[in-house]
């Protein structure tokens, strides 16, 4: 078990630095940063002396170890554009997309797994179709549409709720959270609804398709000839017996939904990271765009290892497959 | 059933029994056909700014415009007639979800069949990078390409197939497989038959099935996923509109009511998408040897 670890371990090593000569090399191929941070009518000592302090004239290869050896040390740089170390300017902003994603990813899988073992606790009813229906449409329609309508619907016409921004926030240790108050709680609803609608839909399928598999077994055959009432059977048999797929999708989502938060924040204008990503982009703040990326594939690379142990320790024989 | 003879007229006469693919396959037909002759059934040659009008911005379905002609589904930001625009824009997005899903097919089938053919070290490096990559998001790894490649729909294209090869590549491996231990392709190894005679002839072939379905799936994925990118601003420029730029244009407007700018090429976008879902469906169906009965 421990040879498998190690081995997974420096597998997820080799695999971020990689990640980070790809994102580096790639976000230096493109654009000139130089113009964004030095304006026009600046004189040519000047511009020479942003590009020395931004390290820009010296080779690639020497730029890409010094932004390595600042990486280990735990400094990302600091933003062109906003001239603050990028470390910061990220950790400002990820609470609201935490906070979104947490909210989103939670709420559908609460609804989706009752909606999907309803459906397929009775296949057959109109109910379920509809249920379906509704997870058919959520595979289908691209999620920015489906906040644009949310928009269009909920704040343009009815005037319901708001279109964009978080709204009130309250200050918990330091850190500004919109769900406490009433006023935020409102900015979250649509948001919320447009990221979770995707989960929910994935949910229902796989809530609904492990219902009908294990309510024909005979572990729920048994359970009905000992007499148990439907709903014992339901919460303390096929709720168990479900939760294991859930769960594993469950840690594979968070991880997703973080990266299509940068489609809904877009929508909502909610100031997260990935509206961080996408309006940095834009200018191609380059340090802001690196440590974004090395971030997201840190996580990944992170969830990934984890979900390998965790199914090396439920299941024996895939350690013997791996470290053979 | 009627003289089923070939295999495709059983196909299509199984197909013909599940109404609801035949009406998305027909849907799917006309959508690439006014893609297709878009310059003919058009009103207006939505890229022709000499067609266009300032006076005529912003105006509502039914509006007759400066041209003498009503704008059924409206006008856009800069006098387009929305329909017109609309039938470009399919085109557009057909044509980038088209290429990008062939190209993804040809490379991921390539990379599949060889792991799963040849076997060993090639076999774990491909299939680790595959594995790899699907554990990332297709519209993340979409958004750092397009990010790092810059705009325009050569790199559009490339993103799409960095993002979806993968799919192709699991798929086709997966399939060869299976194929590969089976007792025909020892057989015609055997013979001899060179590699390539027996990959190209024998084994291709029978992961077809599988393959045709992702396929199908992929594209609609491509054209959703450049819709996506594109409403980011990450998508193509703005001279050539995809639905999902016309959808972009229109967002600033919708919050003073001016719905139809973003709505309707959102309509256009999501009947296509469900047209090819729906029909990929039903072939997947058709192929699953388990529903079979």
């Amino acid at each position: 078990m421990l040879g498998f670890i190690i081995q997974r371990f420096l597998q997820a090593v080799v695999v971020m630095a990689v990640m980070t000569v790809i994102v580096f090399c790639g976000v230096y191929a493109i654009g000139n940063p130089i113009d964004i941070v030095i304006p026009p009518e600046a004189t040519q000592d000047i511009r020479d002396e942003v590009i020395r302090r931004l390290g820009l004239d010296r080779p690639l290869y020497e730029q890409y170890f010094i932004f390595m050896s600042n990486l280990l040390q735990g400094d990302l740089g600091r933003s062109f554009v906003y001239n603050i170390p990028v470390l910061e300017l990220i950790g400002g902003r990820l609470p609201a997309t935490l906070e979104l994603v947490l909210i989103s990813v939670i709420s559908a899988t609460v609804l989706g797994v009752s909606l999907g073992i309803y459906a397929g606790y009775r296949p057959d009813s109109w109910l379920s179709k509809a249920i379906m229906a509704i997870s058919v449409l959520g595979f289908s329609v691209p999620s920015f549409w489906v906040g644009l309508i949310l928009i269009l619907f909920f704040a343009v016409n009815l005037g319901w709720l708001p279109a964009g921004g978080r709204g009130d926030t309250v200050e918990i240790w330091g850190v500004a959270w919109s769900f406490p108050t009433l006023n935020g709680l409102s900015h979250i609803v649509l948001p919320a609804i447009n990221l979770a609608l995707f989960k929910l839909a994935m949910m229902i399928r796989l809530a609904r398709a492990g219902t009908r598999e294990i309510m024909l077994t005979d572990t729920i055959k048994f359970a009905r000839a000992a007499g148990l009432s439907e709903g014992t059977i339901l919460r303390r048999h096929l709720l168990k017996l479900i939760s294991i797929p859930i769960i594993t999708v469950f840690g594979l989502e968070l991880g997703s939904t973080l990266a299509f938060a940068v489609v809904t924040e877009t929508i909502f204008s909610w100031p997260g990271v990935g509206k961080l990503i996408i309006d940095s982009i834009g200018v191609l703040d380059r340090p802001v765009m690196v440590a974004y990326l090395v971030l997201v594939a840190l996580v990944f690379v992170t969830i990934n290892f984890v979900i390998d142990l965790v199914f090396a320790m439920i299941d024996p024989r895939l350690r013997q497959g791996a470290t053979a | 059933m009627s003289n089923a003879s070939t295999p495709l007229r059983r196909f299509w006469a199984e197909f013909r029994e599940n109404k609801v693919a035949v009406v998305a396959l027909i849907v799917m037909i006309v959508m690439i056909l006014l893609a297709v002759f878009a310059s003919v059934v058009s009103p207006q040659n939505p890229y022709d700014l000499a067609n266009l009008s300032l006076m005529d911005s912003r105006r509502p379905p039914g509006f007759v415009g400066s041209g003498g002609y009503t704008h059924v589904l409206g006008t856009d930001p800069q006098g387009r007639d929305l329909l017109s625009a609309i039938f470009y824009g399919l085109r557009v997005s057909i044509q980038i979800g088209l290429a990008a899903g062939f190209v993804s097919l040809t490379i991921g089938t390539t990379l599949g069949i060889l792991a799963a053919y040849v076997g060993g070290r090639v076999e774990a490096l491909i299939m680790r990078l595959v594995d790899l990559q699907l554990a990332f998001p297709a519209i993340l790894l979409a958004l750092v390409i397009v990010a790092l490649l810059g705009q325009g729909k050569a790199q559009l294209i490339g993103a799409l197939v960095v993002a979806q090869y993968a799919y192709f590549a699991r798929t086709a491996y997966g399939a060869a497989k299976a194929e590969r231990g089976k007792d025909y392709i020892e057989a015609a190894l055997a013979i001899p038959l060179s590699a390539r005679l027996v990959v190209m002839r024998h084994l291709l072939p029978n992961c077809t099935p599988p393959l045709i379905v992702v396929a199908t799936v992929q594209i609609a994925n491509s054209i959703s996923l450049e819709a996506t990118l594109s409403f980011l601003g990450l998508g193509l420029p703005v001279t050539e509109p995809s639905l999902g730029m016309l959808i972009s244009n229109g967002f600033p407007y919708m919050m003073s009511g001016r719905y139809w700018i973003s709505v309707y090429p959102g309509v256009a976008l999501i009947i296509l998408i469900v047209a090819i879902n729906l029909v990929g469906d039903q072939v997947r169906d058709q192929f699953n040897p388990r529903l079979r009965k």
